[in-house]
């Protein structure tokens, strides 16, 4: 039984869109500034890239809040569970008209790939991307009379870091952007991530509005309710 | 309504980072204006020369010129007697070599190669008069101080060719005397833009289009703008000038900088003024040199002395440079050129008279301009490189200073007698340095660092013609990492290969995906 379920809330559709629109700016600026292509000019696209840094930064201080303050930083816990038979799906299931190994619901949105491959880039590459980044922005050659242990003798180090960083976002750019037609239908992931909605097996637990720790602690009483 | 809030909570905050980055400004913008106000007054002179009785007296001989101005002036002779204009020298510390008195009676360069025996056609250019030897001349005479080459505001001082720093016969020196006054952009050409024998052949960057310049040639001087004399920047107290060139100094003292008017930081740009840490005002303030006339990039002594029918030659190129002159040999020159660029951090070595080559492989540098990336003294700057065959002893390993010029035939001057051997012969033995009778033909190089010929600030550097993969113009410093111009070819390779996978594995799933989807839609049919 399918059902239209308020799968991700407005912030989160904010946030995404948001970062989405960064990131591909921050990557034609970024490009520009490492030489491999020229659209803004050099002096402008320093400019922009350094300008939308900071709006990167403030949105991701937001994202981090909204993960804690929700409870939604669990969906990216790792799990080996059905890893296997997500990595099946992908590889030949999908050939097969298999119908998805990892059932999407509120308190799961993720498939354990997705929930591995986001968390990494959580924890390293855009933390990696930040961080060399305002090195980048606030490195200091060395100078007389200032404080030596700031000072850092070349940027090569955090150039390469940024860079190689850089890349690994492009690639994956490309493949999220394929894998977003995977879903029940080619459109449903994204009419999902515009408008919130989607159509999901009948899920008791599904109440829209409620964060996912008020949710948890309803499953469990459902279970115990179960179990009497 | 709480999404609308939080949203545009957020969208706000952006707006108000974005407007804060952008309006932070980490200094104080040069104030262009105070700047401009302050070059522009020009003030009548103080004293009116022609008034004063003791210039009215009829001056046959310029010692008499002299001795009127020291009579009021009683003091500014000891200033000129100390000055290195007058001296040709100044105790310099070179690296590695102690205290020095450097100048022009034991340098070298890959022009004329030196002074010494060649004075009485190098001394036009010396601000004395009878210097025919640098060694014997009279330095302590106050009577021989020339000065009018530089205080002359009439334009028509001249000294006379070869005559050892006296002036033209035919002047009026009475008139000359009576208009006097600070020295102006003319009194520091007639030498400065003439080094080398010729127009621009030394530096490049000062030469006889800078007398009356327009602004698109230097914005400073420009008669269309704030019409700058010399001393404007080379800022003069009791004779001493600021500012030398590293051709015949090697200490980071006394220079006549860009940043004592324009400050440290004198972009609206913070990144443009972080720039400034490692990039000299030049490199991107000067974008190309010898704008007007062409300067002297090569020169290969080594063809000196062919004759035709016994007589000495020429040849010119279609604008009017010596390309070849029996005197000198072969020469090429260069309009419009883009600099060259190294680090220096003020400091410099020099190749003086009598000093062992110890490779011969590479060319002699005759003036090391030192610098890197790590030494936090030093900048980029722009420079011309001239680069030269000229005379080497392969006996003694020392480079050979000839004797060019002479009166006449019969006195070993190359100029003269064209022949290698002799000028060889006595122009060492005037320098008191040993020949062996061999000449062979060594490769030097010099580094002139280019500060004239600023451009307008339209026309400078951009940043993509440093920072660029291709043909930038820093692609000489390879000591240190640059954005767009450096890569580290491991990552680009592996970068762009996960790039190239991702594609070709989302095209290739896609294309099975769509294959197998219609196959079972047929076999559904079926």
């Amino acid at each position: 039984m399918k059902q239209k379920v308020y799968i991700y809330r407005s912030f989160e559709r904010f946030w995404h869109w948001m970062q989405s629109i960064i990131i591909i700016f921050m990557a034609v600026t970024g490009f520009e500034i490492h030489g491999s292509i020229s659209f803004f000019g050099y002096q402008n696209a320093v400019k922009y890239h350094n300008i939308v840094a900071y709006a990167f930064i403030v949105l991701i201080v937001f994202a981090i809040f909204w993960h804690f303050s929700t409870g939604e930083w669990r969906q990216y816990l790792p799990t080996v569970k059905n890893l296997k038979a997500q990595l099946n799906y992908y590889l030949f299931g999908i050939f097969k008209n298999a119908s998805h190994p990892t059932k999407k619901s509120v308190l799961s949105k993720l498939n354990p790939l997705q929930k591995l491959v986001y968390l990494a880039l959580k924890i390293l590459v855009i933390p990696t991307m930040v961080i060399s980044g305002l090195l980048y922005m606030f490195y200091r050659y060395p100078q007389k009379g200032g404080i030596e242990g700031l000072n850092i003798d070349s940027i090569k180090t955090i150039a390469l870091f940024h860079t190689a960083a850089a890349f690994v976002l492009v690639a994956f750019i490309i493949v999220h952007l394929y894998l977003i037609t995977t879903g029940t239908s080619i459109t449903s992931n994204l009419k999902a991530m515009i408008t919130g909605y989607e159509e999901l097996d009948k899920d008791d637990y599904k109440q829209a509005g409620k964060n996912i720790d008020e949710k948890k602690e309803l499953i469990d009483a459902t279970e115990k309710m179960k179990q009497r | 309504m709480k999404k609308i809030v939080i949203t545009l909570a957020l969208i706000s905050l952006m707006i108000v980072s974005a407007i804060a980055f952008l309006s932070s400004k980490e200094t104080e913008p040069t104030n262009q204006t105070t700047l401009k106000a302050k070059y522009d007054k020009k003030l009548p002179p103080r004293v009116n020369h022609s008034k004063f009785i003791v210039l009215q007296q009829k001056f046959t001989e310029p010692q008499q010129v002299t001795k009127a101005c020291l009579s009021c002036h009683n003091e500014s002779a000891k200033e000129i007697m100390k000055s290195n204009h007058w001296n040709w020298e100044r105790p310099e510390y070179i690296q590695g070599r102690g205290i020095v008195y450097l100048g022009k009676r034991n340098a070298i360069n890959n022009f004329c190669i030196g002074v010494e025996g060649n004075e009485e056609s190098c001394a036009k250019c010396h601000i004395g008069y009878g210097m025919t030897n640098a060694n014997t001349f009279a330095y302590t005479d106050s009577t021989n101080i020339d000065c009018l080459v530089c205080h002359d505001n009439t334009e028509t001082y001249t000294k006379a060719p070869e005559k050892g720093g006296a002036p033209d016969p035919t002047l009026n020196l009475n008139n000359i005397a009576q208009h006097v006054g600070t020295p102006e952009r003319s009194n520091c050409g007639v030498c400065h833009f003439f080094g080398g024998g010729g127009n621009n052949v030394k530096h490049g960057d000062l030469e006889s289009a800078m007398f009356e310049p327009a602004k698109s040639v230097d914005v400073h001087m420009g008669t269309d703008g704030m019409n700058m004399q010399c001393v404007d920047c080379h800022k003069t107290e009791r004779h001493v000038i600021s500012g030398k060139m590293y051709s015949l100094s090697s200490m980071n003292r006394n220079r006549a900088t860009c940043e004592e008017c324009h400050t440290k930081n004198p972009h609206d740009d913070a990144i443009l003024n972080k720039h400034t840490l490692k990039v000299a005002c030049q490199t991107c303030h000067i974008p190309i040199y010898a704008k007007v006339n062409a300067t002297k990039t090569d020169w290969d002594w080594s063809t000196a002395g062919m004759l035709q029918d016994g007589k000495p030659f020429e040849i010119d190129d279609k604008e009017g440079n010596h390309t070849y002159l029996s005197i000198k040999g072969n020469f090429k020159w260069g309009k419009n050129l883009k600099p060259d660029y190294i680090w220096f951090n003020g400091t410099a070595g020099h190749y003086l008279l009598g000093d062992k080559i110890q490779d011969t492989t590479k060319p002699v540098v005759l003036n090391t301009l030192y610098g890197s990336y790590n030494d936090s003294d030093s900048k980029i700057i722009p420079v011309k490189i001239h680069r030269a065959r000229q005379p080497f002893d392969p006996i003694n390993m020392i480079i050979i200073q000839p004797k060019l010029y002479a009166d006449k035939v019969g006195e070993g001057a190359l100029w003269k007698d064209f022949n290698w051997q002799k000028a060889a012969e006595v122009g060492m033995k005037d320098v008191n340095l040993p020949f062996s009778g061999k000449i062979s033909f060594i490769k030097t190089e010099m580094y002139w660092p280019v500060n004239h010929m600023v451009s307008t600030k339209e026309s400078t550097v951009k940043c993509n013609e440093c920072h660029t993969r291709e043909n930038s113009r820093l692609s000489g410093l390879k000591d240190f990492y640059m954005p767009a111009r450096d890569y580290s070819p491991f990552i680009e390779f592996t970068g762009k290969s996960i790039i190239f996978l991702a594609f070709v594995s989302v095209i290739l799933h896609g294309s099975v995906r769509v294959y197998s989807k219609s196959k079972m839609k047929k076999r559904g049919r079926l």
